[in-house]
């Protein structure tokens, strides 16, 4: 499972051994045992079983998992550095790549921000459009986190079931975005462009497949024996427990509380669109699961829904401050040209001030903290994402349980290493 | 949404610890160090402000309290936000530590610390978590040039 730890220096024991001379990045916390006879293994940070770039150093009595210090930043990138050096509109691609299984929702929210700060309100097409994918962005995020928790514990039929589904899903946003996972779709003040012919009705048709395919998973997964003995009652978190830990999203919608952004402090069309909050009962692993199944449905309703709703007319702001003229002017006419340059080299100007936009993300809560001094550059972005918070507290669900349940836990939490370690 | 009352309500008693603002939707006090804790006390015991979201810091080089700390906090029951923010100087950024009332206050405080530097009085593991141990440095203070690379393995060209 893992490699031993030198109990006196903490380390693990190949980086004392003599002649190496890579000190180790990490420094547990668990240098001295709370048991006679407890053993220290180190997981990951690379590891089959484990989502993402991860470590975890357990404290073991036998198979009982007794202390954890969980341990990210791995996959730390410089995000928030970067950003600083970047016009408000190149960084969108960045941002894509925070939480990659639904980046529709980080363009969004990030924009949403900016466009805040600007004063700007975006055009009703928009809205909806936005709104719809950010559903679809939810869909296939959960169809990533329970297909691949799923698979953890040998339900290969179920992943592919769904895996399958969100393949259409991902050619079909190819089909509007050119790309698969990180789109780069959303622009501040509109979108990178219109919906293609036929899109919408090809969206019902994978809706479909959707439903058939998630109505064979519910058979084949729901009352099945093995999937509930290792699910009910394990990783359970309470109410108190998981706000005192700063869980949003599923993990505290599994707890029983229904606190979700979308109803509660409503953005984008969400307050006119008709839909449930799912809740579970114990906060267990058998009830994120659940809860993401039923959210994925809730979504489903939404995304027909605004698909009646959606209205003709512009997907662009009318304002030269972020948007860029048609091209054609750009080539003829020189105040066109003029706003062209500047918004490439200068960026959009953003006024100065800071604001705290939050979105309901698949994981939780995704808030985007910008400083701007004026200009087109930010002074800072500050990201408070969903996954980082959640490993800050998912010791409270993997102590006390089997070592064979930090798999299935660690699933059901569905940390994103992009946005974790950002 | 959230009744009007409330804001008004929150925006007088924290007046208590600094000059409060209204901006963009979320309550925002300018507090100090010494105050914050006393500010988050009142947040959590009588505003019902039960999650800490947020703990970050942006970085102002030219003013001499070069740091300002900033905290959100969200109340599930009444659907608000509110950002504490508080300045520190460079040679003694130094605030409370939200632990005891937060547990989720570990691990963002870890980052904060790793980024910008800013000690986090009362709290004991301040660790890096983002970064790796023995880096030199807080990346995100303003002087701290993006360039600078600390490899932990030699690079082998």
């Amino acid at each position: 499972m893992g490699i031993a730890i030198n109990p006196l220096s903490g380390l693990p024991s190949s980086a004392s051994a003599p002649g190496s001379k890579i000190p180790n990045p990490i420094r547990t916390s668990l240098t001295d045992h709370e048991r006679e006879g407890s053993v220290i293994v180190n997981i990951g940070p690379s590891h089959p079983a484990t989502h993402g770039t991860v470590q975890i150093v357990a404290e073991l009595d036998g198979e009982r998992v007794l202390r954890t210090d969980v341990h990210c930043g791995y996959l730390h990138r410089g995000f928030e550095k970067e950003c600083e050096d970047h016009t408000w509109h190149n960084l969108i691609p960045y941002v894509d790549r925070l939480n990659y299984c639904s980046a529709l929702i980080n363009d969004f929210a990030y924009c949403d921000a900016v466009e805040q700060l600007m004063g700007i309100e975006i055009t009703p097409r928009t809205r909806y459009l936005r709104t719809l994918l950010s559903e679809y962005s939810r869909l296939c995020d959960h169809l990533t986190c329970v297909a691949a928790s799923m698979m953890e514990l040998g339900a290969m039929t179920a992943f592919l079931y769904m895996v399958m589904v969100r393949d259409y899903m991902y050619e079909h946003l190819a089909a509007l975005t050119g790309a698969r996972v990180t789109y780069s779709y959303g622009r501040i003040g509109g979108l990178a462009d219109d919906l293609p012919l036929g899109w919408l009705t090809r969206l019902e048709e994978i809706l479909r497949q959707y439903e058939d395919f998630i109505g064979r998973v519910h058979g084949l997964i729901d009352r099945n024996r093995i999937f509930i003995d290792r699910m009910r009652g394990v990783g359970v978190i309470s109410t108190a427990d998981a706000l005192n830990w700063g869980f949003t999203g599923p993990i505290l919608r599994s707890t029983g509380l229904p606190i979700d952004l979308r109803k509660d402090t409503p953005y984008l069309a969400y307050s006119e669109l008709d839909f449930q909050v799912p809740v579970g009962i114990n906060g267990d692993n058998y009830d994120r699961y659940y809860v993401r199944m039923r959210e994925m449905d809730e979504s489903v309703h939404m995304m027909r829904q605004l698909m009646d709703m959606l209205p003709a007319g512009p997907i662009n702001v009318d304002d030269r401050r972020c948007i860029f003229p048609p091209k054609t002017l750009v080539y003829n006419e020189i105040e066109s040209l003029i706003n062209h340059f500047k918004l490439v080299m200068e960026g959009p100007s953003v006024p100065p001030g800071d604001i705290y936009v939050a979105h309901e993300a698949p994981n939780g809560e995704l808030g985007f903290y910008i400083v701007s001094v004026g200009g087109g550059v930010p002074h800072k972005v500050h990201v408070r994402s969903p996954s980082f918070v959640h490993m800050g507290g998912v010791h409270k669900m993997l102590n006390g349980y089997q070592l064979a349940d930090v798999i299935t836990t660690f699933g059901s939490v569905n940390m994103i290493g992009g946005e974790c370690d950002r | 949404m959230h009744a009007p009352s409330m804001i008004d309500r929150l925006q007088a008693e924290l007046a208590t610890f600094g000059a409060v603002v209204v901006s963009h939707g979320t309550v925002v006090c300018h507090t100090e160090p010494p105050q914050l804790l006393g500010a988050v006390t009142l947040l959590q015991s009588q505003f019902a402000f039960d999650v800490f979201l947020d703990v970050t810091a942006v970085d102002w080089p030219n003013d001499a309290l070069r740091f300002e700390v900033v905290h959100h906090f969200y109340s599930t029951t009444n659907k608000i936000r509110v950002r504490l923010k508080s300045r520190v100087p460079e040679a003694a950024p130094i605030v409370p530590t939200l632990r005891p009332l937060y547990g989720s206050a570990a691990y963002m405080e870890r980052e904060c610390h790793d980024m910008y530097g800013i000690q986090f009085d009362g709290n004991d593991d301040l660790r890096a978590i983002l970064l790796y141990e023995g880096f030199v440095g807080h990346p995100l203070r303003k002087d701290y040039p993006k360039q600078l690379e600390q490899p932990l393995v030699p690079y082998r060209f």
